[in-house]
């Protein structure tokens, strides 16, 4: 039998960055705040100490960081008419769990979307014409502009403590950024992270080749750092454990390290862990919500958690999910494009080329997740789609960011997979490789898309999420535009022998190696409910009282690591909500 | 170089240059030096594996890396320990994973881990199936073969030219990462004993601190490994 809590002001669902940046921003109003994380809590001292928490088998290979499938997972199929199978074990995506969420093992790189990203559709139809959009593409605008969103990208860049060189400040491009960039008010909080060799030679050959190579910009910090809360950061060792791992030098930008610490010490601030939320709960007239209910994994039992205010801060497809089970929004069909719920899903492609330099040393156990050097010169931006045949683009980077041995093993093409061949290899070619990738964009389309699954459960008993996604051609075209572009400066660094990875014609979506955990889409933001289940300011169109952060809001994927831009939108709704909504409760748009 | 107990001298593990060979020589000598020696492969007793499955794991990993040539073979850096151990714990009963049905073994293999199977049970249900098809095919249990024969018969077991039974699928290929698992692991999980693989490649392990080392391009690291327990390699 439920119990029912006393009730808050608001209630957030899941505590990672969303979650403590929504809670700090509404906490510093005054209003009694409450976070439920389903997870357990964790935080740098004692969960992510050295030397334990730099165990490869434990995080890197067992995922001890990561949400177990045995408590959430999806199913997933590639295609209308397949069936969809559970994502038993861990493999393409890695969902996080417990206080900070993915926020705590990610591998801290950090961007802005390039600014035709924020009308994408407009842009395409304005510049290139609607004929070069696939008949099934359902891509479409951001509903609120770049210059409204860059104050609120600056403030989380500034929060997280991210390091990097500003190419493009105001409208001036500053020589050694990216400038291709759109324009920032202000420079990245820190200098730019030193760079390992792999990143210097990448450097080279693309300037060489008359690109515009800059620092990758993440979330490690270069230098001493406090940020608006007084929270710290100490300068990085470049230890080579950033993703997958908690980082024990408060070095790495976490919502530990930039937010949390100072939240636990406001007095109407509470959070609640191993309190997993199963739906949100709508009112009688189904026009607000009245809070939700979470299971308490102490305890056993159902909880009734009444709010004012409940924002989802969980993961993207969680969000998804609570959204279904709930019953807010009406859930998408891809046979009648109707509907919102679960619409617009999208991924992220990635491919790169792999050198060997026989008698070069890298010592590739030295990095971080965000070393090296990108460039950005086959960025969305900067490519004309009528000619190339596809829509997207993609940013390079080259930049180690581990050596671990289990996982980061490059071989030359040929070598045997085990046996004395293996051994030879491993011990002529480890710390003699580097590699150069791509991380393009995904479009979304009428047939990728979130609902539930009609036959398998999770422990609560609720339908999972099930995913239907698979390798557009629009999307490998583009990869495949990369590694032409790519191939001329891999080649240009003179490796002893090199080898491509980038997806062909016909690649199918493989659920077991790891691609990335940029899932977005589902619940995206829009000018229209016909099309979106968010408003500009990520409020619900259905219930008011009712706000969903995350990569789910994104219309479709961009061509970067989505975490800027899912800090960005939660600053920018917080401060909706902090100005505008709360003196007035009601639909903003 | 120290001898591994129960197994022939070997020597060459490191392929040391100057430099390390220097520091080693006035290195304080390392902790596991003081650590009581493991019992011999050939008289560990198995928390989960049969005798039988036992000496398959002992004969496999050997040919799937060998002793032969630099480095440490698996049987070195003691893998079986390590296997038997993973299978004995959450890994052999996936306990992390979503383990409800119905199941689908015979789907696509870019769909996942589809059989109903835990990895434990793949090893107890596979290893017999294998026995049985190395004895029809060359006369004897795989553990009992010559070494040649022996990776014709994993070579055909990666090509599935046994047809083995959807279930199973997966087996060479947990067999096949469980061995690379045991060998680059830290030592505290039982294989990559003396980190003897991790010198062997020029890991430096858990050292975690490489500042200054940055900037220093194409320059080799110099420092040998340590390890999560405090071993000094």
């Amino acid at each position: 039998m439920a119990r029912t809590e006393k009730k808050k002001d608001v209630v957030l669902v899941g505590f990672g960055w969303t979650g403590a940046i929504m809670g700090i921003e509404l906490a510093n109003e005054g209003l009694e705040v409450l976070a439920l994380e389903r997870g357990h809590d964790q935080d740098t001292v004692p969960n992510f100490q050295y030397p334990n928490m730099i165990d490869e088998l434990k995080y890197g290979i067992r995922y001890g960081m990561m949400e177990k499938p045995a408590n959430t997972t999806v199913t997933i199929r590639r295609s209308l008419d397949e069936e969809a199978l559970p994502y038993r074990s861990l493999g393409t995506f890695l969902l996080g769990t417990g206080v900070g969420g993915a926020g705590t093992h990610w591998n801290g790189l950090n961007w802005r979307p390039m600014q035709s990203e924020y009308r994408l559709k407009s842009y395409v139809t304005e510049k290139f014409g609607a004929g070069v959009m696939t008949e099934d593409m359902t891509i479409q605008d951001y509903p609120m502009s770049y210059e409204e969103l860059e104050p609120h990208f600056d403030r989380f860049e500034k929060v997280a403590g991210i390091s990097g060189t500003a190419g493009n400040i105001n409208g001036k491009i500053v020589e050694g950024g990216n400038p291709f960039e759109a324009p920032r008010s202000d420079e990245y909080p820190m200098p730019a992270m030193p760079s390992t060799w792999d990143g210097v030679k990448f450097r080279d050959a693309a300037k060489a080749a008359g690109y515009h190579p800059f620092p990758s910009p993440g979330g490690i910090a270069s230098k001493d750092y406090k940020n608006e809360y007084n929270m710290q950061m100490g300068p990085c060792n470049h230890c080579g454990f950033c993703e997958r791992y908690g980082c024990y030098n408060y070095s790495k930008s976490s919502p530990q390290t930039a937010i949390i610490d100072a939240l636990k010490r406001k007095k109407n601030f509470e959070y609640r862990v191993n309190s997993e939320v199963l739906r949100v709960e709508k009112s009688t007239d189904g026009k607000t919500v009245t809070g939700v209910t979470y299971f308490d994994h102490k305890t056993g039992e159902e909880v009734f958690q009444p709010a004012d205010l409940v924002i989802l801060t969980a993961f993207a497809l969680n969000n998804v999910h609570l959204m279904l089970v709930s019953g807010i929004g009406q859930p998408y069909d891809p046979n009648t494009n109707e509907g919102v719920v679960g619409r617009n899903y999208a991924y992220q492609i990635t491919g790169g080329y792999t050198l060997f330099f026989k008698d070069e040393d890298f010592n590739p156990f030295i990095g971080t997740g965000a070393n090296g050097f990108c460039i950005d010169d086959f960025g969305i931006d900067n490519i004309d789609f009528a000619k190339e045949g596809f829509v997207g683009g993609a940013y390079w980077r080259a930049g180690q960011t581990n050596g671990q041995p289990g996982r980061s093993m490059p071989l030359p093409a040929g070598t045997p997979s085990w046996g004395a061949g293996w051994k030879k290899g491993i011990g002529e070619w480890y710390g003699h490789a580097m590699s150069i990738g791509a991380h393009g964009s995904v479009m979304s389309y009428r047939g990728h898309y979130l609902d539930l699954d009609p036959t398998y459960k999770d422990r609560h008993g609720r339908p999972m999420l099930r995913m239907t996604y698979n390798w557009h051609p629009n999307e490998i075209r583009q990869t495949q535009f990369m590694k032409q572009k790519m191939e001329p400066v891999a080649k240009s660094m003179n490796p002893t022998t090199m080898q491509e990875g980038f997806k062909k014609e016909g690649a199918m979506f493989d659920v077991r190696p790891y691609q990335t955990t940029h899932n977005t889409g589902g619940t995206v933001t829009g000018d229209d409910p016909k099309t979106s289940v968010l408003n500009r300011y990520l409020q619900s169109w259905d219930c008011h009282n009712l706000f969903v952060m995350g990569a789910n809001t994104f219309p479709q994927n961009t061509q970067y690591n989505p975490t800027g831009m899912v800090g960005g939108l939660a600053y920018w709704a917080a401060h909706a909500i902090r100005k505008d909504y709360l003196p007035n409760p009601r639909p903003l748009v | 170089m120290r001898d591994i107990p129960g197994l022939p001298s070997r020597r060459g593990f490191l392929k040391a240059s100057a430099a390390t060979a220097a520091i080693a020589s006035i290195a304080v000598p390392a902790k596991a030096e003081e650590k009581p020696e493991p019992v011999a492969l050939t008289e560990y007793k198995p928390d989960c594996l049969k005798p039988s499955e036992w000496a398959f794991v002992m004969a496999a990993v050997a040919r799937l890396i060998p002793s032969d040539g630099e480095g440490p073979g698996a049987i070195e850096a003691r893998v079986p320990v390590f296997i038997d151990k993973q299978l004995a714990g959450d890994y052999g009963k996936a306990s992390d994973w979503y383990m409800v049905g119905p199941y689908q073994p015979a789907a696509s293999p870019l769909r996942g881990w589809q059989t109903p199977l835990n990895p434990l049970e793949t090893y107890q249900q596979a290893i017999p199936v294998f026995d049985d098809w190395c004895k029809a095919t060359h006369g004897k249990i795989f553990a009992e073969l010559d070494a040649e024969t022996q990776d014709k018969a994993l070579t055909s077991l990666q090509k599935d030219e046994m047809k083995i039974k959807p279930e199973l699928r997966e087996f060479f290929s947990i067999l096949l990462a469980n061995t690379k698992e045991g060998y680059f692991s830290d030592p505290m999980y039982g294989g990559n004993h003396g980190m003897a693989a991790w010198k062997y490649i020029g890991f430096p392990g858990a050292r975690g601190s490489y500042r200054e080392w940055v900037g220093k391009h194409n320059v080799k690291y110099p420092l040998g490994p340590v390890s999560i327990s405090g071993e000094r390699g």
